[in-house]
């Protein structure tokens, strides 16, 4: 059971979205994410749905799989709609007792969950196209300008790396630990919530202890290699800028430009 | 540790045999400075281990392969993984492609290469680790109990490797308490109480299987079948250790 668990949830393919730097792809997730901060009308929403889904037709990445992304946040949806749909003072369209709808509250609503809709989408389309170890590889590469004001962009990024590599055994772990309790008469799956946070005592307890063991050895593994920090390390398959990252970089562009200027294109069409 | 002196030869295959708490670990870890001896000194290769300068050098020359398969690899991609040392020690990116192959190729794992760690057997995981040791280029490799957590058949694997490495011109130390992996050695101490308290080739030391067994170890199947015959009158020679050599007497 442990042993098919995917780590992140990376989709595996070859697109050309796929084989883009990571880099890339990291700033051109950050940038469209707050692009849509910038968008204030429908055209603007109309372009930024295109755009992405273009970019989910290259990546080959199958909706549904998307989709289901968007299942633990569909209460958060909700929520903010319905806020935002009643909350909102305006032009009055349906009132029943103290609860109103108004224009303005309705607009804000849709706007606000397309928003959220977008953000999750667009986000976790870098996720899904990319292995988790070239995630980390991007960011350190992206932090290490930063190391000059003490940001420890190397270390951010092996702790990600080896946090990566340790899910599935601790996960192995804790299913060994909780066996061993249950089969000396621990109980997991009764009574209410207090009773139950309380019986996971004796399964936290050993997989910290375990925990720490393995984060022990693991130091004196990686020293027996050589391992000394950041400083004159190498790396086998260095990440490289190549011709479709340039492309990528300048639609990023062109798709800011368009984003920004949309209202300004519109007065002159009107 | 009290008192231990003891002189490696390059490309020799070196067993350290003992009981829980008989200080054989801490001799291997401070064979490759993890532990410096607090008096007296260990020597690599002419390198003093408590001087700083030589620390690198010294984890270079003596690889290090620990007992818990899991818990030493660092990457979630096995090819990554074997990299990790070769990156630490900054080698060129082609040269370190070139290692991780040959040292993939080398321990039967080539195939593995893109796949991950936890979809891999212990023994998979163990053979692994020695890649991620061997594509260091190590004039040494010391496994502490490499074999304590694995199955019979990884067992079996990460000997046969172990000894194709020997054969290749890699010195071997390994620490175990397995006897029948010690008697494939050219040379075995054993230690007891932080001391040593038998040495010799493999012959020498299993002769003496009473003192042996003092030191609540046990000796390997074929000295113990030799020494049932030998009760029975038939005169076993005393060099015979391994399970291969009493088949090939008998057979004779």
């Amino acid at each position: 059971m442990i042993r098919d668990i995917t780590l992140g949830q990376y989709f595996p393919g070859e697109s050309g979205i796929h084989r883009l730097d990571p880099r890339v792809k990291i700033v051109m997730a950050l940038t469209y994410i707050v692009a849509l901060f910038l968008v204030k009308d429908f055209w603007g929403f109309f372009f930024a749905v295109l755009v992405l889904s273009i970019i989910i037709k290259a990546s080959g990445v199958p909706l549904k799989f998307i989709i289901r992304g968007l299942k633990p946040i569909f209460i958060i949806i909700i929520f903010t709609f319905t806020v935002n749909m009643f909350m909102i003072g305006g032009e009055v369209l349906w009132q029943w007792k103290f609860l109103h709808i108004t224009r303005e509250g309705l607009f804000i609503a849709v706007f606000m969950a397309i928003r959220l809709i977008l953000l999750i989408i667009g986000s976790s389309l870098l996720t899904l196209t990319t292995k988790p170890i070239h995630l980390t590889d991007g960011i350190e590469s992206l932090l290490k300008p930063l190391t000059v004001f003490k940001v420890p962009a190397h270390e951010l990024a092996m702790m990600m790396t080896i946090a990566l590599r340790f899910i599935p055994t601790l996960l192995e772990e804790t299913d060994k630990i909780m066996k061993a309790q249950m089969a000396r008469g621990a109980d997991f799956e009764s009574g209410n919530v207090i009773r139950r946070a309380k019986s996971l005592i004796p399964l936290l307890v050993p997989l910290f202890i375990s925990a720490f063991r393995i984060a022990q050895d693991l130091a004196m593994a990686m020293e027996a290699r050589c391992y000394r920090g950041g400083k004159h390390r190498t790396r086998m398959n260095a990440i490289r800028i190549r011709k479709g990252d340039y492309v990528a970089v300048f639609l990023l562009i062109l798709f800011v430009v368009i984003i920004v200027a949309e209202p300004s294109i519109k007065g002159l069409l009107v | 540790m009290d008192q231990v002196s003891l002189k490696i030869h390059k490309g020799s295959f070196t067993a350290v045999i003992g009981s829980n708490g008989s200080g054989k670990s801490t001799l291997a870890k401070n064979i490759n400075a993890l532990l410096l001896p607090t008096s007296g000194a260990v020597y690599i290769k002419g390198m003093d281990t408590r001087v700083m300068e030589y620390l690198w050098d010294i984890r270079q020359s003596a690889g290090m392969v620990f007992q818990n398969p899991d818990n030493q690899l660092v990457s979630s991609v096995v090819e990554d993984d074997v990299a990790f040392g070769p990156e630490n020690l900054g080698v060129e990116p082609l040269e370190i492609r070139r290692r991780v192959d040959e040292a993939l190729k080398s321990v039967n794992m080539y195939d593995e290469r893109k796949s991950g760690p936890h979809l891999l057997s212990g023994g998979q995981k163990q053979r692994i680790a020695i890649a991620g040791v061997v594509a260091m280029r190590p004039d040494v490799i010391i496994f502490d109990e490499p074999t304590a957590m694995l199955d019979p058949k990884g067992r079996k694997e990460v000997m046969t490797i172990i000894k194709t490495l020997n054969s290749e011109g890699i010195t071997v130390v390994l620490i175990t308490h397995f006897m029948d992996e010690a008697s494939l050695a050219d040379y075995i101490y054993i230690m007891d109480k932080g001391k040593v308290a038998l040495k010799g080739s493999p012959g020498e030391v299993f002769s003496r299987v009473e003192e042996i067994r003092s030191y609540d170890l046990d000796v390997p199947l074929a000295v113990m079948v030799a020494e049932g015959l030998r009760e029975k009158g038939i005169d076993v020679p005393t060099h015979i250790v391994t399970v291969k050599e009493m088949v090939d007497y008998l057979c004779q």
